[in-house]
């Protein structure tokens, strides 16, 4: 699977209260969700973005609450996928059970500029970026983590354990 | 080469001899937990998945503590799905209003988490019972999903690091200055994917709530979880609360740690993180001069009873200043009463505080004391993200209650011994 898209760029310690804050968790509709998307960094964000772009962070990327929240109102905002440095690991185990590809790459998180189109080639393990020509290595998923993808995601590969228990 | 508490945890709940860092494992889960904002989420992933049943209904909490009592509609609707739910799967662990109380500080006071557990919750705090020698750790609603009808959790076994503390700590120096202290050194990533293993001959100077606010804290230095070695204090803390028999682990002499840190607590001050990273930290003899506007003591950090004694402690006739709102809140029904019983609630509110019934409220900007743009607040807290308690433009201090009730009275930050 390819992904392309435009490039969003934050920083370090991107944490869960400011990809969406707690004011908004009284409900967990995805649209809503959405549209407070990065609020408290830049209020200007779920109107900016567009259909497909990517999220490129520093270090420590989704730190902080457990809320799923988070990966939903992303993806919910139309982000194809998130290239960080590293992440914190409630959200990186979220965003897998969710569905929101991320990746682990630090030489792209350093090199990629706001703006930047980017192209992830996920069986490939490659980040091309097409705007400079630059390409990067992507951490490869481990095989574990494939299996829930291709289950269908974390309750589908449950399902299947019960199943086979019953 | 041996195994580390964490492992030796995982490896009993996988049903492995030995399991190794790195190692994906599927784990049996002794109690699953969410609060109103997770399980929502949750709830829908189960419902919607056809399943008739929990996979055990002695074995799944659910305790609404965030947006409660319910601050509107939304929140109210939410709450509703979690009662509806419980009703409809016979679960033996749902805490509504009037036997409620702040999760990680009422689950194990009511004896549901026990040494040895292996425990997950949706919610990032629920590391806070590595203090009972047990290994727990936050993860996502489609995780408390997942484990409600399995049963099972996936885990990656992490690597350890292990933390010597020695010495005695000094006067107003408590757990919550432990931790941060830790966290200032190490940075809010410098845990990242590892579990936080105590030892040294300090340990016997810290309380299970002070250990309790240490596991509570491993999340903001990024680990997956933080544990204490089982002891004479968590034995007598087990034998007092437990609801099941528990089971003690040992991490073997020879378990491998990709680091050790030492220190000396006989040396720490008292520590506030400034905004906006709980890693922010200074010792309260450098903080300077901060004027303030709100106090807040409680939370799943330190809403516990030796928490309200530590604060009333500095309190005791003494006022809080003018100019500034102090709001304590009592983590569980159990402690508000024995507050009462103890003088401290009348302590707080003669002083000029409020007092409010358990709930999470301001420690996520939720509501019961969400701050104003430029507004500054001293908490017992966990977290000072952007925005945490209120406007983004706001700040908040993290520190430990004896310093926050001592702010309160100054009007800036300041710690017991300039109040006192």
């Amino acid at each position: 699977m390819k992904i392309e898209g435009r490039v969003w760029k934050f920083g370090d310690d991107v944490d869960t209260d400011v990809i969406i804050p707690a004011r908004y968790l009284n409900t967990s509709d995805p649209a809503e969700l959405a549209r407070h998307c990065m609020e408290d960094l830049d209020p200007e964000f779920s109107g900016k973005v567009s259909a497909g772009d990517i999220i490129v962070a520093g270090k420590n990327f989704g730190c902080g609450s457990s809320r799923e929240h988070a990966p939903i109102a992303i993806k919910g905002a139309g982000v194809s996928a998130v290239v960080a440095r590293s992440f914190a690991r409630i959200f990186y185990r979220n965003s897998f059970n969710m569905g929101l590809p991320i990746f682990e790459a630090p030489e792209a998180a350093e090199r990629v500029n706001e703006g930047d189109e980017l192209m992830i080639d996920m069986e490939a393990g490659t980040i091309t970026n097409r705007t400079t020509g630059d390409a990067f290595t992507v951490e490869p998923v481990p095989r574990f983590m494939r299996e829930l993808i291709d289950a269908g995601g974390l309750m589908e590969y449950m399902k299947g354990r019960v199943k086979r228990s019953g | 080469m041996g195994m580390t508490l964490t492992e030796k945890i995982i490896a009993a709940h996988a049903g492995l001899e030995r399991v190794e860092p790195g190692q994906l494992v599927l784990a049996g889960v002794d109690l699953a937990l969410g609060n109103d904002i997770t399980s929502p989420i949750a709830i829908k992933q189960f419902e919607s998945a056809g399943i008739e049943e929990v996979f055990d209904a002695g074995k799944v909490a659910l305790v609404p503590d965030h947006f409660t009592p319910n601050k509107d509609i939304k929140s109210a609707e939410q709450v509703k799905m979690m009662r509806d739910f419980s009703r409809k799967f016979r679960i033996e662990n749902f805490f509504d209003i009037g036997e409620m109380g702040i999760e990680h500080v009422l689950l194990p006071d009511r004896g549901l988490v026990v040494p040895g557990d292996l425990v997950i919750g949706a919610d990032s705090h629920t590391c806070t019972y590595g203090a009972l020698c047990a290994f727990s750790s936050g993860v996502g609603s489609t995780d408390l999903a997942a484990a409600m009808m399995s049963g099972e959790v996936w885990l990656k076994v992490p690597e350890s690091i292990l933390f010597l503390l020695e010495g005695k700590p000094g006067r107003w120096v408590e757990g919550k200055d432990i931790i941060l202290y830790i966290i200032g050194d190490i940075g809010v990533d410098g845990a990242l994917y590892r579990s936080m293993e105590y030892g040294g001959s300090g340990l016997s100077h810290l309380t299970m709530a002070w250990r309790f606010t240490m596991a509570n804290m491993a999340i903001e230095a990024g680990a997956k979880n933080g544990i204490f070695p089982f002891d004479g204090i968590t034995r007598e803390y087990a034998e007092k609360h437990a609801k099941r028999a528990f089971r003690v682990f040992e991490a073997d002499a020879n378990a491998r740690y990709v680091d050790v840190k030492t220190y000396d607590l006989s040396t720490l001050e008292p520590q506030v993180a400034f905004p906006h990273l709980p890693e922010n930290t200074r010792p309260i003899s450098s903080v300077g001069n901060i004027e303030i506007d709100q106090v807040v003591i409680g939370s799943c950090t330190n809403g516990r009873i030796e928490d309200l004694r530590s604060a009333a402690e500095v309190l005791r006739g003494k006022r809080v200043n003018g100019n500034l709102r102090m709001i304590v809140i009592p983590a569980t029904q159990e402690i508000y009463l024995q507050a009462l019983r103890e003088g401290l609630i009348e302590l707080f509110v003669s002083a000029g505080g409020v007092v409010s019934t358990p709930t999470c409220g301001p420690c996520l900007g939720g509501h019961m004391g969400v701050l104003a743009e430029g507004e500054r607040a001293v908490a017992t807290t966990n977290r000072n993200f952007v925005g945490r308690m209120g406007h983004p433009g706001s700040e908040v201090y993290l520190a430990n209650p004896a310093v926050a009730a001592a702010s309160a009275v100054a009007g800036r930050i300041a710690g017991p011994d300039e109040v006192l």
